[in-house]
C-alpha cells in the first residue's frame, strides 16, 4: 500500500495500529498469566494480571479517542475505513479478553485456598493451551495479514468449545465424587467458561480483521458444539 | 424508534419498487473517445447512466470526467478543436446523429455548471427564460406556474418569492446554485448534469443542494461530477473511477467507498495520489 500525500494521515493510522498490536500482546501475556497463576496457584503473578487490566483499559480509551478525532479529520475511505473502524471493533474485543483474564486472575486465591486445585485443573490447562494458541494466533496473522489463516482460526474455535465440553463433565465428575470439591470445582468451571468466552472474542476478532483485511464479511454460520448448554442449564 | 423503523421499511419498500425502474439504462456511453486537437482526452469510455439514479464521476483534475460529463449534452460542440468517437445514446436514440436538434437535446440533458451562473436578469426571468424559447407555456399564468414550480422543485422558493423580479446576482452562492438548478429544471429536462456543483459553496449550502439532488432523483437522471468523495459516497448510488482518460472502475458507490476493486481507486479515494 502507498503513502498517504498527507503524510501524517500515515502516522495517525500507523499509531492504531501500534495501539492494537500492544493491546493483543496484553491481552497474550494476561491470558497466559492468569492461566499460570491458575495452575501454580500463583497470587503475585495473578495480581499482575489484574492491575494489567488497567493498562488495557486506559489503550482502549486512548484508541477510541484517536479512531474517532482520525474519522473527523481525516474522512477515512475503503481500506482506511475498515482498518479504523476494524481497530474499534477489536480493541472492544480485546478489552473484553482482558476483563475475563482479570476475573480468572481474581479466582486464584479463592481456589488455591480450598483446595491444592492441581489435581483438578489438568484438564482446564490443556483448554488454557487451545485458548492461549488461539489469542497469539490471531494477534499474528492480523499482523502478517493473513486472511486466510484467519479464516482457518476462526473456525478453530470449535476446538475450544469441544473442550469446554469436556472440561464440564469432568469437573461435575468431580463434584459428585467428593462435595468438598464443590467451591474449587465452581471456581474452575467459571475460569473455563471465562477462557470460552476468550475464544468467542478471538473469533469476533479474526472476523473483523478478515473483514478490514478483504472488505469481505465471513459467512454469519460457523461451526458451534457447546453441550453443557444442552445437557445443564446451569452451565 | 419505532417511527424509523417503519420509515426504514418504508423506504425499503420504496427502494424495491423502484429497483425495476433503476435498471432502466437513460443514457449510455459505447467506446466514447474525446479528441482536443491532436490530443486524444478520453480512451473507449463504455459507460451507462440509470434512470432516476445519481450516477459520480470522479477521478484526479484531468482524469477525463469532465469532458465526459460534456459529451453527455453536446457542450463539446461548443469547442472548435474538440471532436467525439464513439456512441452515446439517449433512450437509445444516437445523440450525435445528424438528425439530432442540439437546443432540444441541450433541453432534455440540462446543465448545472461548477460555478453559480445566473443571467443577469431578475429572479423570474432566469427560470422564464428557457420555457420561454422552448415555447413551453402560452400564457402568462402557465408560466407563472412553471416558476413557481420549478423554485419549489429546487428548494429556494420559500427564500426568493417576495423578491422574484430582484436580480438573480443578487442573492447568496448557495441562492445562486440552487436557482441555476431551477433554470435547468423549468424546461422539464430528463438529466440533470453536474459539474462540481458544490465546489463554490459553504457545508451548509452544499448541504442544501445535496439534499435537494437526493429528492431530485425521484423525477430525473442525475449525472455530478465531484472532487469530494464524501459527497459522491453520500449522494449516488454508482460511481464512476476516471483516470488519465480511461474509465478505470464503475459500480455500486457501496461498494466502491468501503471495497474498490481496483487499485487506482483505492488509492485515489483513500488520498494516496491525485
Amino acid at each position: 500500500m502507498g503513502e498517504h500525500t498527507v503524510a501524517s494521515f500515515d502516522e495517525d493510522l500507523e499509531h492504531i495500529s501500534k495501539l492494537i498490536r500492544d493491546m493483543g500482546d496484553l491481552a497474550r501475556s494476561m491470558v497466559g498469566g492468569s492461566t499460570r497463576a491458575l495452575l501454580n496457584s500463583d497470587n503475585a503473578l495473578a495480581q499482575r494480571v489484574v492491575s494489567d487490566d488497567a493498562i488495557m483499559d486506559a489503550r482502549q480509551r486512548e484508541l477510541d479517542d484517536r479512531a474517532i478525532t482520525l474519522i473527523a479529520k481525516r474522512q477515512p475511505m475503503a481500506n482506511d475505513l475498515r482498518a479504523v473502524v476494524g481497530s474499534i471493533r477489536m480493541a472492544g474485543d480485546l478489552e473484553r479478553i482482558g476483563d475475563l483474564a482479570k476475573n480468572i486472575a481474581k479466582r486464584v486465591g479463592t481456589v488455591g485456598l480450598s483446595i491444592t486445585p492441581r489435581d483438578l485443573s489438568h484438564s482446564i490447562d490443556a483448554m488454557a493451551q487451545l485458548v492461549l494458541a488461539q489469542v497469539q494466533g490471531v494477534i499474528e496473522e492480523y499482523a502478517a495479514s493473513d486472511a486466510a489463516a484467519l479464516a482457518k482460526l476462526r473456525n478453530d474455535d470449535e476446538r475450544i468449545d469441544v473442550k469446554y465440553t469436556s472440561v464440564f463433565r469432568e469437573l461435575l465428575t468431580y463434584m459428585m465424587e467428593d462435595p468438598r470439591n464443590i467451591t474449587a470445582c465452581t471456581h474452575l468451571l467459571f475460569c473455563a467458561k471465562n477462557l470460552e468466552r476468550i475464544g468467542d472474542h478471538v473469533t469476533n476478532i479474526a472476523e473483523n480483521a478478515y473483514y478490514v483485511l478483504t472488505g469481505q464479511q465471513l459467512p454469519a454460520n460457523r461451526p458451534k458444539l457447546d453441550e453443557t448448554a444442552m445437557s445443564a442449564p446451569a452451565a | 424508534m419505532n417511527i424509523m423503523t417503519e420509515q426504514s421499511l418504508e423506504n425499503a419498500v420504496g427502494d424495491k419498487m423502484n429497483a425495476k425502474s433503476n435498471e432502466v439504462i437513460k443514457m449510455r456511453g459505447d467506446k466514447v473517445g474525446v479528441f482536443y486537437g491532436d490530443k486524444q482526452a478520453l480512451f473507449d469510455v463504455n459507460l451507462d447512466v440509470r434512470q432516476n439514479q445519481v450516477t459520480a464521476l470522479i477521478g484526479p483534475s484531468g482524469c477525463g470526467k469532465s469532458t465526459f460529463l460534456r459529451c453527455l449534452n453536446r457542450m463539446n460542440d461548443t469547442i472548435d478543436s474538440a471532436r467525439v468517437t464513439g456512441k452515446i445514446t439517449l433512450d437509445d436514440e444516437d445523440i450525435y446523429d445528424k438528425n439530432i436538434d442540439v437546443v432540444e437535446l441541450r433541453a432534455r440533458v440540462g446543465m448545472v455548471f461548477q460555478k453559480p451562473n445566473p443571467f443577469p436578469k431578475s429572479i423570474y426571468e432566469n427560470v422564464a427564460y428557457g420555457p420561454r424559447i422552448h415555447g413551453l407555456a402560452k400564457r402568462k399564468a402557465d408560466m407563472d406556474q412553471i416558476v413557481e414550480q420549478s423554485l419549489k422543485k429546487a428548494a429556494i422558493w420559500n427564500e426568493v418569492k417576495d423578491r422574484l423580479q430582484e436580480p438573480g446576482t443578487g442573492l447568496s452562492g448557495g441562492q445562486q446554485q440552487r436557482l441555476c438548478i431551477a433554470r435547468a429544471i423549468a424546461v422539464s429536462p430528463e438529466v440533470i448534469l453536474m459539474d462540481e456543483p458544490c465546489s463554490a459553496l459553504d457545508p451548509i449550502a452544499t448541504a442544501r443542494v445535496e439534499e435537494l439532488i437526493d429528492e431530485l432523483r425521484q423525477n430525473y437522471t442525475i449525472v455530478i461530477v465531484t472532487h469530494s468523495m464524501q459527497q459522491a459516497a453520500r449522494v449516488s448510488q454508482r460511481t464512476a473511477m476516471f483516470h488519465l482518460g480511461y474509465l478505470v472502475e464503475e459500480g455500486a458507490t457501496d461498494k466502491m467507498f468501503t471495497n474498490p476493486d481496483d487499485k487506482r481507486t483505492q488509492d485515489y479515494i483513500t488520498g494516496r495520489f491525485g
